[in-house]
């Protein structure tokens, strides 16, 4: 089982970002569990979803929040300084970012694996929410399908996105594609 | 054919009211239950589902509304949580006093003050003895199939029937679930045919004054309802997995052949104590777990059945009955008094307001009940004090 899970702020879209993972992994095959940290979310506060993934519906029947995740995505870099944001990540667990700055310039320790992505660029560019609020979950996932691409495809995202985002999926699928190609990466 | 689908627990309510075909809905929103009516309004407004949503300005009428409407023969619905479900409260006597079998699913929240939308079972269990019927689910696919058979039961035995599902940790949890072949849960699930109807021109009358001389043969054919609906949701929930390969008891044992101490649990909280089981039995714990679905009618002979001789049994209650103790915990240990070979049992009032109840948490309940030599009663686990 692996277990995710994204950091944001109200607003960013992390708990759907969280939800399309769901999805695409059940489209191919496996199965998931995705859910919010169950807070009144309010715009621009912090924000917490998880996502459990698995080979079989077995593996999933936990019902608490993920203390110890294999990987964390954090849609906005101001995060990285809350304790909070890197409690409990696992040994060489994935850190994806959505940031303007590559790997190299952040400050985060070795014994992680870092990607990163200017997902709130790409969000500007095509259109999701606004400059000064753009909407980034479908652009971090193109990272996270970039480097976890043996557990859920581009494809399988791709095919998701109109299933959690009725408005403007084609630019959201574009978006996605694009952070795909731009994700930088530090092993 | 049966479709599957990823859906959050609130969202699986509203395809089981949606496939069973319910012909009125009256709700008023109310987190974390907004979602369920949410999409229901949708299916209606996109002709998805033949029904008529009633708009009302509070509970009480959104329940008065289920309650003519079921009156003249319809299949009603509705959805609500903690202080709308406790604004319910007259009118949910009501419908079980008429014997009208509504279906409500309420999405656990626990009672403010302090304002909370957080899961517990406080606001169902305020409601404990109103002549409904109760239904606790650990998961969305349960949730959806639980809706289904309410009204199948509710309708053979006329009264109403809550499904109850824990706030967030499923009404905001989205998992797959699989969506059966419409025609096949018609078959299961036939247009409900009530004995009588009140139609205009044929007027007879509903809840009129009864006095001493009659009054209480009503409640005592409502409690013979409640005894006969243990068989009914026996036999359908059989039937069901006969159907759709998901079959339902009253409760449902999990590792407990050999066991000689068993943790009882009820709701969502069962997922996560399958985890906690499965960890002991392979540390060689001889540990089971027990839940506990349906909640009224209460299984007392089953439970008796599964429970006796084992050694000891912790009752995870995720509710509390001040100045007494954990609910659960109370009629379980009363179930069993009648026994020769009765367990020692413990309560343990955990996961109050959404507080996060783990796998480490149950195997420490486990530790606790095990080693606990005491009758204490009303343990609480994780208070910070």
């Amino acid at each position: 089982m692996i277990e995710i899970r994204t950091h944001g702020r109200g607003g960013q879209g992390a708990v759907v970002a969280s939800k399309i993972l769901a999805d695409a992994a059940f489209r191919i095959g496996k199965y998931a569990q995705s859910f919010p940290q169950f807070g009144v979310e309010r715009r621009g506060a912090p924000v917490v979803a998880f996502t459990r993934i698995a080979e079989s519906s077995n593996e999933l029947p936990v019902r608490s929040n993920i203390y110890e995740p294999d990987h964390i995505m954090v849609l906005d870099p101001t995060l990285l300084s809350l304790p909070d944001t890197f409690s409990g990540l696992k040994e060489g667990g994935w850190v994806i970012i959505n940031t303007p700055s590559p790997p190299e310039a952040l400050d985060i320790p070795t014994k992680y694996k870092v990607a990163t992505v200017d997902a709130s660029e790409i969000a500007v560019k095509y259109g999701l929410g606004s400059k000064a609020q753009p909407i980034v979950n479908t652009a971090i996932l193109g990272a996270f399908a970039k480097i976890l691409e043996h557990v859920i495809p581009l494809a399988a995202i791709i095919e998701s996105i109109p299933e959690e985002v009725p408005t403007k999926p084609d630019a959201n699928q574009k978006a996605c594609e694009e952070a795909y190609h731009l994700t930088q990466i530090r092993i | 054919m049966s479709v599957k689908k990823v859906l959050t627990g609130n969202h699986a309510v509203s395809y089981g009211a949606m496939v069973s075909r319910v012909q009125v809905i009256s709700a008023y929103p109310i987190t974390p239950q907004t979602q369920v009516v949410e999409l229901l309004s949708e299916m209606v407004a996109d002709g998805l589902l033949k029904a008529i949503f009633v708009n009302v300005e509070s509970e009480h009428s959104a329940m008065s509304a289920c309650v003519s409407a079921s009156a003249a023969g319809a299949r009603a619905f509705t959805a609500t949580s903690a202080q709308g479900l406790a604004l319910m409260h007259e009118m949910l006597h009501w419908a079980a006093g008429d014997r009208l079998p509504i279906v409500l699913a309420d999405i656990n929240r626990a009672m403010a003050p302090p304002w909370t939308i957080w899961t517990d079972q406080n606001d169902s269990l305020s409601q404990r003895d109103t002549g409904w019927m109760q239904v606790y689910v650990e998961s969305n696919q349960e949730a959806f199939d639980s809706i289904i058979l309410a009204y199948k039961v509710a309708e053979q035995i006329y009264l109403p029937c809550m499904v109850v599902l824990d706030a967030f940790v499923l009404s905001h949890t989205s998992e797959p679930i699989e969506i059966y072949d419409q025609e096949k849960i018609d078959e299961f699930l036939p247009p409900y045919k009530p004995m009588v109807t009140i139609e205009p021109g044929k007027p007879i009358g509903y809840g009129a004054l009864a006095g001493p001389d009659t009054y209480m043969e009503f409640r005592y054919k409502m409690q013979k309802a409640m005894e006969k609906a243990v068989s009914v949701f026996e036999k359908e929930g059989k039937l069901f997995g006969e159907m759709f390969g998901r079959t339902y008891d009253l409760v449902e044992p999990y590792m407990l052949d050999d066991a000689e101490y068993v943790i009882v649990t009820v709701g969502a909280v069962t997922s996560t104590a399958r985890v906690a089981i499965q960890e002991l039995r392979k540390k060689g714990e001889k540990v089971g777990l027990l839940k506990l679905r349906v909640v009224r009618p209460f299984p007392f002979e089953k439970l008796r059945n599964i429970l006796k001789g084992k050694k000891k049994v912790a009752i995870i209650d995720r509710n509390i009955s001040f100045g007494h103790h954990g609910i659960f915990y109370e009629e379980i240990k009363s179930a069993l008094y009648p026994l020769q070979d009765r367990p020692i049992v413990y309560g343990y009032i955990a996961g109050l307001g959404g507080r996060d109840v783990t796998v480490g948490d149950i195997i420490g309940i486990y530790e606790d009940m095990k080693k606990r030599e005491t009758l204490d009663e009303a343990i609480w686990r994780g208070v910070k004090l």
